[in-house]
Formats: C-alpha cells, structure tokens, sequence
C-alpha cells in the first residue's frame, strides 16, 4: 500500500511536470512546423511569462488580470523578436537562424538578470494551498490549473488548426511553403504568427507552473531541455506527439527521481531522449508521410 | 493581358532563361511547349513571383508585377496550377479549396466565395464526393482536379497550368484538356504548359515553343501543328491532323 501510493505520488507529481514540458514542446513545434527554425529561446518564454506575471501581481494587479497580461505581453515579445532578429536574416540558412535564437535566448536572460535581479520569486496558488487526497496521493491545487492549462491549450490550438482560416493558411505554410504563397498566404506572416502563439504558448506555461516553483531569470534553460527532448521523442512535427513526449518525460522524471534517486532527476530526460534516437529515430510520432497519389 | 518582355531567370549561376518575351491576349488559351528541362515552369514560376527575374519585365493589366512576391501576384488575379499539383496532401479536400479563396476573405462576402465554391464541386462532382478526405488520399488525376479547382478559388483572371497531365491516363488527359477549355469559355484566360504538346495544341488558340531556355517558335495552334519541326519533334512521326 505504501509502495501504490508513493507511485500515485510520484505519477500525479510527474503528470503536472508533463504538462508544463507539454505545452513547451507545442511552442517548439509551432514554430518549427511553419519556419524549419528550431527556437532556442523558446524556455525564455517561459521564463518571461512567469517573471511578468509575478511583478504585475506585486503591483496590486489581480492574479486573472496578471495572467492574462503577461501571457499578452510575452507574445508581443515573441512577435518582437521575430520581427527584429528573425527577419532581417532573411534568405539565411535554418542554421543560421537557430543560431540566431541561441543568441536571442542569452539576450533575453540578460535582460531578465537586469530587470528581475539574480532572487527567485514565487506567485501565490491560484486557488489556496490546501492538498486534496486522492487515492492516498495528496495533489496540490494548482497541479489542476496546470493540467487543465494544458487541456485548454490542446482545445485551443485544435479548434484554431481545424476550423479557423488562419489556422489552415498555417498548416499549409507548414506542409508546403511555395504552394502556400500561391495562394496569397505571405510565410513571413505565418512566421511572424508563429513566433506570437509559441511565446504566448510558453508564457501560459510559465503563469501556471510559477506557484509550484521559484521563478528566476534562468529557469527558461532547463525547461526548454526537457521541452525541447519532449517535441523530439514525440517526433518534432506533430502536436500529440509533443503532448504525448511531454506527459512521457514528466512521468518518467517524476518515477525515477522518486525510486531510483532525485540525483538524476535531469539526465532521466536525455536518457529517454538517447533511447528514442536509437530505437526510433524519427520520434514516437514522426515520419508519417501522406502519398501524392500517382507521382 | 499578360506581357512577358525579354526575361531572364537563374538558378544560381545557371541561365534558365535567356530573354523570353511572349504575350497572352484576354480570353485566349495560349500553350507552351517543349523538352523537358526548357525552361516552361522556370517561366511559369517566374511569372507568378515564386522565381525572380534577373532582367526584363513581366506586365499584367499594364502593371508591372515583375518584383512582386508570388503571395501579392496572387491577389492581382494571377492563379498558378503548379507542377506535380502540390495539393495539401493532411488536409481535407474542402480546406484545400478554402485555401485556394484564402485572400479574398475579408474582402468579398462569404456568400460569394460558397458559391465559387459550389461551383468548382459542379465543375469536378468527384470532389464534392469526397469534400472530407485528406486530399494526399485521393487519385492522381483527383488531385489534378483538386489542384485546378484550388486555382480557380483565386477567381484569376490569368490562369497558369504547369502541365495538368503529367502522370495521368490518356482518358483523364482529355477530361483534363475539357476541363481547361470550359474554362476559357467561362471567361479566364489560361496559360498552359504541355509536355503533351498534341492535347495542348488541340484546344490552343496560340502557341509558343520553348527550346534551352529561348522561345525558337510562336505561331497559332494551326501553324504550329503545321510545322515540320514541331511534327517531328513534338507530335511524333506519322501525326496527322485530323479536324
């Protein structure tokens, strides 16, 4: 019994981890799926939206208010950066470009030392601190606010891809750029698109995820690792894979830092990455390929 | 309508085209044809914007699109069937074709653009049979279809096809060829690049002749029928017209 309910700890504990490298990874594939441009800085969103969050709160601005704008204000960030770093480099190699977000993610934690300082900070729970039991496994409350984020995340993009026209131009941009600018859809825009819903994406993370844990100008790093490891296991290209790649590294994270030891808590990840890589390369979702019927 | 002066395009440092001029007049199916690697889709491509112009000029309606991106020609009336179809192979028939209308939501009523929509279905009534299928799914002659239809969605007054029968069986290549004259007498202007040059010619008001990048012949769909070379190379041996 003692055993079941450690595991049911450590499995809620590493659903609400999931979830958080979940919707990291969505921000990885947004903008891979549309630009080829693997984001760098995409743990800085995170980072980011935590950190604004937390200073609107200190300044008297109610919890819903602070949420909503900061996840406003890191997504103009994301257009921003698109638009001063991403595209005067156009006609530069891929590399080129991911190198570019390297140097905008050491670029935006600079700037987050000088505004928010080297101290953590932490944002009270959304609703109370009080654990509820469940099953022998106590859960605090803002793991729902994070899992139901996610939820709500999933639904969104979902609705968006499927039924939104602005949806479909992107997943055209991203199945095949020059047929898409054939039909008036400008890639630049999509870019531009898809750099404001990844930061949006990661600063929804970052709100929800502050009340668990200190947020610090650096703590974009380590999540964009497991974020970015979560998007390769679930193939980098498609949206349940991340989902899937994301709950897989936050439940095996969360096992192994409980029954093995919280020492390798962070190499579980590259491990499961490592493993991934050897026995299937294109990730748990990758490699799915649609005939062109004839040719 | 469409002017093509002295154009000249790269890949890198390879000349595809070396000067090509030639001229589409309002409602006419102008053909070009040619070898493969003569250089057709580079000029297609480099009409529609996708390819840049090194030198020379490309005037539509008396403006000059030749700087333009491909994403802005589109908007001017300019619709490009692309080689190979480049259909968006995840996603739904109907979504390809909302697509292909993408820059006029907004600025014509929605109404207008269903029924453009009903249209294309009248027009090709296998696509409405499968409007919800993945259009990577579908045959390649659906997806040829598909693709047309996508173009005509743009409402162009100019249409480039950048040779529609590749790969299909002859049945389909003359439902094909139907289909692009129907739509000249709809009223839309259509470029149309064959490697079938005898189906091309066949329903062809004019026709130009591509060799290594330089257009070596222009005449009428008669003319050129009627040409020694053309027959030879082109129409095959023994080829008679049959009117």
């Amino acid at each position: 019994m003692e055993f079941y309910q450690q595991v049911l700890q450590y499995l809620v504990t590493g659903v609400t981890l999931g979830s958080i490298y979940a919707i990291i990874a969505l921000g990885f594939i947004t903008i891979y799926n549309v630009t080829g441009i693997v984001n760098f800085a995409q743990g800085e969103f995170v980072m980011l939206g935590a950190l604004i969050a937390i200073s609107l709160y200190k300044n008297q601005v109610p919890i819903v208010v602070a949420f909503v704008g900061s996840v406003m204000v890191t997504t103009l960030i994301g257009a921003a950066l698109q638009r001063i770093a991403i595209r005067p480099a156009k006609g530069a190699s891929t590399l080129t470009l991911i190198i570019i977000t390297i140097g905008a993610s050491i670029t935006i934690r600079g700037l987050g030392l000088i505004t928010w300082g080297p101290d953590p900070y932490s944002l009270p729970a959304f609703s109370g601190d009080q654990p509820i039991a469940f099953g022998g496994a106590a859960i605090i409350p803002q793991s729902f606010w994070v899992f139901g984020a996610t939820i709500v995340v999933l639904g969104g993009l979902y609705a968006f891809f499927e039924w939104t026209l602005l949806g479909k131009a992107v997943r055209a941009c991203a199945i095949n750029v020059s047929a898409a600018r054939l039909m008036g859809i400008s890639p630049s825009s999509m870019a531009l698109f898809s750099f404001a819903l990844s930061a949006g994406l990661g600063a929804i993370g970052g709100v929800v995820m502050a009340p668990m844990t200190l947020a610090t100008y650096d703590m974009g790093s380590m999540l964009a690792l497991k974020g970015f490891v979560a998007a390769i296991v679930g193939g980098f290209t498609s949206t349940p894979g991340a989902v899937v790649g994301g709950f897989l590294i936050g439940i095996l994270e969360s096992m192994g830092a409980g029954l093995i030891s919280s020492g390798y808590k962070d190499a579980i990840a590259f491990v499961v990455l490592f493993l991934v890589l050897f026995l299937k390369p294109n990730g748990l979702f990758g490699g799915r390929d649609t005939g062109r019927g004839g040719l | 309508m469409l002017e093509v002066v002295g154009v000249s395009t790269y890949y890198g440092q390879i000349q595809a085209l070396k000067g090509v001029s030639l001229s589409v007049n309002d409602g006419e199916i102008v053909t070009l044809i040619g070898a493969n690697g003569a250089g057709k889709t580079t000029l297609l491509n480099t009409i529609c914007g996708v390819l840049a112009a090194r030198r020379g000029d490309v005037v539509f309606d008396g403006q000059h699109v030749t700087k333009l991106p491909a994403e802005r020609i589109v908007r001017l009336g300019i619709s490009h069937v692309p080689e190979r179809r480049q259909v968006f192979g995840e996603m739904s028939v109907k979504d390809n074709l909302i697509l292909g209308a993408y820059h006029r939501y907004g600025k014509e009523k929605r109404a207008v653009i269903d029924r453009d929509l009903e249209t294309i279905f009248e027009l090709f009534p296998i696509l409405k049979q499968r409007e919800k299928q993945a259009a990577g799914t579908l045959s390649g002659g659906q997806q040829q279809m598909l693709a047309v239809g996508r173009g005509l969605m743009s409402r162009p007054r100019l249409l480039l096809l950048d040779e529609p029968s590749l790969g299909l069986a002859p049945m389909l290549v003359r439902e094909i060829i139907r289909i692009v004259g129907e739509l000249r007498d709809r009223g839309t202007t259509v470029l149309l690049i064959e490697q079938n040059a005898r189906a091309a010619l066949r329903i062809a008001d004019r026709g130009y002749l591509i060799e290594t990048g330089r257009i070596v012949l222009e005449g009428t769909a008669a003319e050129l029928i009627a040409n020694p070379i053309v027959q030879s190379a082109y129409l095959g041996k023994g080829y008679h017209h049959v009117s």
